[in-house]
């Protein structure tokens, strides 16, 4: 259990996905305007990391890694190659049947999410969380934590992110950084910030 | 001719994939912290982003627009796969430090946007040769932030050391920062500002002018 903990924490803070990885940055610059974008964003992340993650960590385990198809009579079969094909299907999959399920039961949160559940697809986030979950070689219940962490770290950075643009709109920035420059110099002290917590062990 | 130098050279100064479109910057942050790693995936992206638009062109004119994001995303897959194996095959030392980086080229906004953009509307010689540009553009941005970034965090360039470090009796005290995640945003936020002093049209309109203060006396 507490190395579950561990393991949340150091998603959400220490390795933080966009400040420390540099994942999901396209979305992270280009949708942090405003707050409410932001945090409705945040939280389509957080849903799709929570499925895809721990679905990819299942077809990867009991598919696609070596000698992982023994029970079908298959022995000594190696297609880990086509992982990136098959994780990149399951997410464009997973956010088109959430969009759909949405729609259809929950419309208030649907029109809330609006268009970012379908860009959520090409979101590196959501790609590199289940790339990182291979890498690191997590089981199921390691991977469902991590993807929640990931999630929730990630919509974290962007909250925060969108909060301190609402602000600096008002200040006067040269004109050369206005923009998409001051926002890379924003996020690089926001990332000095959270490199303090690393180090941090439970 | 000339037209074919426009979609080849636009991408680099006038119309960056990083600096003005904001495309593709993950990458572009993550692996910059050396020269030789950076080059890598340079070269890789510029590949991948190329030959997708090129096949994406082809056969453009069949493919159903209702399913043309899901068919892209599969031509993009299959490349990057190919892209990997090579790497790991040829290059495993770099491919290990890259290591989910060359999987999130598939994700890489600059090969999705180019696809759609310009290789769904176009024939596939130019499509091709608009993937090499925006390569390109991608590829002078890397190498820009990975030359600063290798040079004052480790002193050195390609691993061949430039400035002699203390550690080996030289004068030069590497700053570790340089290394780490922000000073990759510090640099690009940096970069973007040089460009833009210099292609002064770049120049972001602001959304909120301060009005100047109407109260005389205090202003003085």
């Amino acid at each position: 259990m507490e190395h579950l903990i561990s393991l949340f924490i150091k998603a959400v803070f220490v390795e933080n996905m966009a400040l420390a990885f540099f994942l999901g940055m396209c979305t992270f610059l280009a949708l942090s305007k405003k707050v409410e974008t932001a945090i409705g964003l945040g939280i389509a992340v957080v849903v799709v990391l929570a499925i895809t993650v721990p679905l990819n960590n299942l077809i990867y385990k009991n598919l696609l890694a070596d000698g992982s198809l023994d029970w079908a009579g298959m022995p000594g079969v190696d297609l880990s190659f086509l992982g990136l094909l098959s994780y990149i299907g399951v997410i464009a999959a997973v956010v088109q049947i959430l969009e759909m399920t949405l729609d259809k039961y929950m419309p208030a949160l649907y029109n809330a999410l609006g268009v970012f559940l379908p860009l959520i697809t090409v979101n590196c986030a959501i790609m590199g969380a289940s790339l990182f979950m291979v890498e690191r070689d997590y089981n199921f219940g390691e991977s469902i934590v991590y993807g929640v962490g990931a999630g929730i770290g990630w919509a974290l950075a962007i909250a925060a992110l969108a909060g301190i643009r609402e602000k600096l709109k008002y200040s006067d920035v040269p004109a050369g950084l206005r923009g998409l420059g001051i926002t890379f110099i924003t996020v690089g002290l926001m990332s000095l910030g959270f490199m303090s917590f690393s180090g941090v062990q439970l | 001719m000339s037209e074919v130098r426009k979609v080849l050279f636009a991408p680099i100064m006038n119309n960056n994939p990083i600096a003005l479109q904001i495309l593709g910057i993950c990458s572009a942050l993550a692996v910059t912290s050396s020269m030789s790693v950076s080059l890598v995936m340079a070269i890789a992206l510029t590949m991948v982003t190329a030959f997708s638009n090129f096949f994406i062109a082809i056969i453009r004119n069949h493919i159903p627009s209702s399913i043309r994001i899901i068919v892209q995303m599969i031509v993009i897959a299959s490349l990057v796969i190919v892209v990997d194996q090579v790497l790991k095959a040829f290059a495993f030392e770099i491919s290990k430090q890259l290591s989910v980086f060359v999987g999130l080229i598939i994700t890489n906004c600059i090969v999705m946007g180019r696809a759609e953009a310009y290789a769904m509307k176009n024939p596939p010689g130019m499509s091709f040769i608009d993937g090499i540009g925006n390569g390109l553009g991608y590829s002078v941005m890397l190498l820009i932030v990975g030359f600063f970034r290798e040079l004052f965090g480790a002193g050195k360039l390609f691993g061949v050391e430039i400035f002699q470090t203390v550690q080996n009796g030289g004068w030069y005290q590497p700053n570790g920062l340089m290394l780490l995640p922000p000073s990759a945003f510090f640099v690009i936020g940096l970069v973007i500002w040089a460009l833009r002093a210099w292609k002064t049209d770049q120049v972001e309109a602001p959304e909120f002018k301060i009005a100047a203060n109407s109260r005389v006396q205090e202003a003085h």
